[in-house]
């Protein structure tokens, strides 16, 4: 299924029969698929299909239950504790919640990892987060808390923050849930615009449809714990899968019925009683 | 029957489960705490937080605890005719009991309530995923300050209770009640032993200040991530506190007397 002449140094995140369930739910069964290097790729599919638990598993958060994870050819579920918060340090995650600390200003924020996990001089931190506030467009907003913040106010900063060390790679959870057509727009843009100046990978989740298709290079579709189908944009807006066509053009019916599965209407209607 | 035998067993593999979970929280609290050597200053912001913003409830309820006992002491003793006895009483009662217990319960109703909504809150809305992803260790940056902060903080803070409180007994005894000044302060001078009284005092406020830290954070970042969770792992805070600082109190004073 996925292309056999991929260079092995293109990939960057390499996914192997993976299995995974939280409690008796089987959230994935037996997926592939691959993150190539320099590229923006999207990975969709309805709620619950276990989007972000797939971020978890590639950073590392959660363990598989079978299969193999590999980030630049290392198994991130068998790495130290020690090994993997180093290739943490390479990886930026936006969480969907932005998950800004709430004690800290927009500008601790952003410094936040460099103080972290470097020995920079305050006035050298000073320029980096300028920097980073500036390729998002809030530097004039550094002195705000995160509680003065709109929603993709917050995003913004959570993604300047998540490019602070200038990682090889960036994690979108659902960048763009919530988003007012303005903030979506600045979103979609930065996002490419990151990608493409800082020559970073990027893994984008979400169900935004028409935006995540605009900056995509690739998408994976999940359902039901299987990759359904994979592509460029407009080769899956080509897709013979039905379920792929009701997914990306958004059709109320289809091989996912409108209706939850129910007795039919006329005797349900005439059974009387409660309920 | 079965159902209910089931619903035990249940109950009883959750609690040691849980009970697991809560000593291995510990063990990787204590094993990351050697870097905040290095990084003072989050645990003196915390030592602020924790022990010095308690610092008034705590006075507070110590002045009044003792002249509670200087008033109840006072008619006691005054019907054997050793009213005069009563600073050593009222030292005595605060320094190896009420002192410890009370100022860490007090401890986890005002900082250990707080501790857990803050961790349970940043679990809740994935700060400490988000640190995690960073790179950074929660247990290292956020739990390891705040634990050593409040196993610092408790018994400061019974000291000053049980310093604040013998004022309180002095106050209604030799203010309002008329014993001898020279009688209160030099029966706690001559009878109160810093060995064997002052130092198993603090002993013990060393203990529930270790397990009042202990538990506010764990069910912290125990907590259930939702509103609703976050607020029972509050409440569970100040009964799991109570009641260990209660039990524990029987068990080192039963040790301390043997």
């Amino acid at each position: 299924m996925l292309d056999k002449n991929t260079h092995p140094d293109d990939v960057v995140v390499k996914v192997r029969d993976l299995v995974f369930s939280r409690g008796s739910r089987r959230i994935f069964n037996g997926v592939d698929l691959d993150i190539r290097r320099g590229q923006v790729t999207a990975i969709m599919g309805p709620s619950g299909t276990g989007k972000t638990t797939l971020l978890k598993l590639i950073g590392g958060q959660l363990r598989p239950e079978r299969g193999t994870i590999e980030v630049e050819g290392q198994n991130v579920a068998q790495l130290s504790r020690r090994k993997l918060f180093e290739l943490r340090k390479r990886m930026g995650m936006l969480f969907q919640s932005g998950a800004l600390l709430t004690d800290l200003n927009v500008y601790d924020n952003v410094a936040f990892p460099i103080r972290e996990h470097t020995n920079l001089p305050e006035s050298m931190i000073r320029d980096l987060v300028l920097m980073k506030l500036e390729a998002v467009g809030l530097r004039g907003a550094r002195g705000l808390m995160p509680s003065e913040l709109s929603g993709g106010m917050a995003r913004r900063v959570a993604l300047a923050r998540a490019v602070a060390l200038d990682p090889m790679m960036i994690m979108y959870d659902e960048p763009f849930t919530g988003q007012d057509p303005i903030s979506m727009g600045v979103l979609v843009q930065l996002i490419d615009r990151l990608n493409h100046a800082l020559s970073l990978t990027s893994i984008v989740v979400s169900h935004d449809v028409a935006e995540t298709s605009a900056i995509a290079d690739y998408i994976y579709v999940l359902s039901d714990g299987k990759v359904v189908d994979h592509g460029t944009p407009e080769a899956l807006g080509r897709s013979q899968s039905q379920w792929v066509q009701q997914f990306m053009q958004g059709l109320p019916d289809g091989p996912v019925p409108f209706h939850f599965s129910a007795p039919p209407y006329g005797e349900d209607l005439l059974a009387g009683g409660k309920g | 029957m079965m159902d209910a035998l089931a619903k035990l067993g249940r109950g009883a593999l959750d609690f040691f489960e849980r009970l697991g979970r809560g000593h291995l929280f510990l063990m990787y609290v204590l094993a990351g705490s050697p870097p905040l050597l290095l990084r003072l200053r989050l645990w003196t912001q915390q030592m602020y937080s924790v022990g010095v913003l308690s610092l008034l409830i705590v006075a507070v309820a110590g002045l009044f605890v003792g002249m509670v006992l200087g008033l109840q002491g006072y008619n006691t003793l005054v019907d054997f005719g050793s009213e005069e006895s009563l600073g050593v009483m009222v030292a005595l009662s605060l320094v190896q009991e009420l002192g410890p217990v009370l100022a860490a319960v007090l401890f986890a109703a005002r900082a250990g309530t707080s501790l857990t909504a803050e961790i349970g809150l940043m679990k809740t809305t994935e700060q400490l995923s988000g640190m995690e992803m960073m790179a950074v260790d929660p247990l290292q940056r956020v739990i390891a300050p705040r634990f050593w902060a409040s196993f610092v903080s408790v018994p400061l803070l019974a000291a000053i209770f049980s310093a604040v409180g013998v004022f309180g007994g002095y106050f209604v005894g030799v203010g309002l009640l008329g014993v001898d000044d020279g009688a209160f302060w030099s029966q706690i001078q001559s009878r109160v032993d810093f060995h064997e009284d002052v130092m198993n005092g603090v002993i013990k406020s060393v203990v529930f200040g270790f397990v009042a830290a202990w538990i506010a954070l764990f069910e912290g970042y125990d907590a259930v991530p939702t509103s609703e969770g976050v607020a029972r792992a509050t409440t569970r805070t100040v009964v799991h506190t109570s009641i260990a600082v209660l039990g524990l109190d029987f068990v080192l004073t039963a040790l301390m007397f043997d």
